[in-house]
């Protein structure tokens, strides 16, 4: 690729990345919010990582398909559990590696 | 309590205690950044791109799973102007995210919204929106988290550009990293039934919604359903117990 056409594509992700990340700052500091927006803003975190953690926990291959019952979402059970436990994020990762690791080398 | 009106404009004041607090929060977002990073660095680095040139995209854009994907795309031979749509969309994600923050950045002035804006990753959120819900977290341990956790960011991607010829595929479960810490920052989110109850209704929507939305609007979507839907299942159930004491 040449030199820069690399350098729009990385401005160009740049830009479109920044701006819903500054969008919504601008705009509900300044005034009051809903009652029922922030409810619903609330709710918002669990929706996100719930969304982005079951296709990657339950798909898998090429073409996409469902398993349930594959090394990524079994390695998941303990190492949520120890998330829930410790609440350590470090201590997560670490873990979750570790038995991922272990997983694909002895089963 | 601190002068608050110097410390949270973003000028740059703040004291060694609350820079540790807000180091402590970072590192572990560090630590998932690493292999994250270094794997990154040798899938940009194997598909011919310098290790300075990975360093600058993750200086500019910092969004992980996007970054990723642009260098698969750019792999297939896709054009410009279909990665940068493509990020778009991945990364439509954090306006949610951004409006969740907006809560606790009230009051706050341009220049450090602006400053604070690009830090903006699921990470650096889930970390400062744990805190701020604990309540105590001051804006300038949450930008500091930001910056900290983008310097890993950098750090670890041209690292992994440099010297990921080294590392073996796969190994040290590098591969599940990520996928640890989304775990990690779901279980943080998790205060109660409800959120509990959102989330996995999240979770199903969305597994169901990636066979047929391509690109990542799937996330979006099951998000804002499922949270609508959490809303609500929250209203009802308020609305039954207080009938209930009524009687």
């Amino acid at each position: 690729m040449l030199k820069s056409e690399y350098l729009l594509l990385v401005a160009g992700m740049g830009l479109v990345t920044y701006i819903p990340r500054w969008f919504p700052l601008f705009f509900l500091t300044r005034r009051p919010m809903a009652l029922w927006l922030a409810e619903w803003l609330d709710l918002i975190p669990a929706a996100i990582f719930g969304a982005l953690i079951f296709p990657d926990l339950f798909t898998t291959g090429e073409p996409l398909h469902l398993d349930f019952f594959q090394t990524k979402s079994l390695v998941a059970i303990p190492t949520f559990i120890f998330a829930w436990r410790t609440q350590s994020l470090g201590g997560t990762v670490i873990l979750g590696m570790l038995l991922y690791w272990a997983a694909n080398k002895f089963l | 309590m601190h002068s608050m009106g110097a410390l949270s404009n973003g000028d740059g004041g703040i004291s060694g205690a609350s820079a540790r607090e807000g180091f402590k929060a970072a590192w572990p977002i560090c630590v998932g950044y690493f292999p994250t990073g270094l794997a990154f660095g040798v899938l940009a680095q194997q598909a011919g791109i310098h290790p300075l040139a990975v360093g600058l995209m993750s200086l500019v854009v910092f969004a992980g799973s996007s970054q990723f994907i642009a260098v698969s795309m750019l792999n297939s031979g896709a054009a410009v102007m279909s990665i940068v749509l493509t990020t778009f969309v991945v990364n439509l994600r954090h306006v949610l995210m951004s409006s969740s923050l907006a809560i606790h950045l009230r009051g706050l002035s341009r220049k450090f919204l602006i400053a604070f804006a690009f830090g903006v990753t699921d990470e650096c959120f889930a970390v400062n929106t744990t805190r701020f819900r604990l309540g105590g977290w001051r804006s300038d341990q949450a930008i500091l988290v930001n910056y900290i956790s983008w310097f890993a960011w950098v750090g670890s991607t041209v690292l992994g550009g440099y010297a990921g010829e080294f590392i073996p595929k796969g190994s040290f479960g590098i591969d599940y990293a990520l996928s640890a810490l989304f775990l990690c920052l779901l279980a943080f989110q998790l205060h109660g039934s409800i959120y509990a109850v959102t989330a996995v209704i999240a979770g199903f929507l969305s597994l169901g919604l990636s066979f047929l939305i391509s690109g990542n609007g799937y996330i979006v979507l099951a998000s804002v359903v499922a949270a609508t839907l959490g809303l609500i299942l929250r209203k009802y159930f308020a609305r039954r117990k207080t009938a209930h004491v009524e009687e």
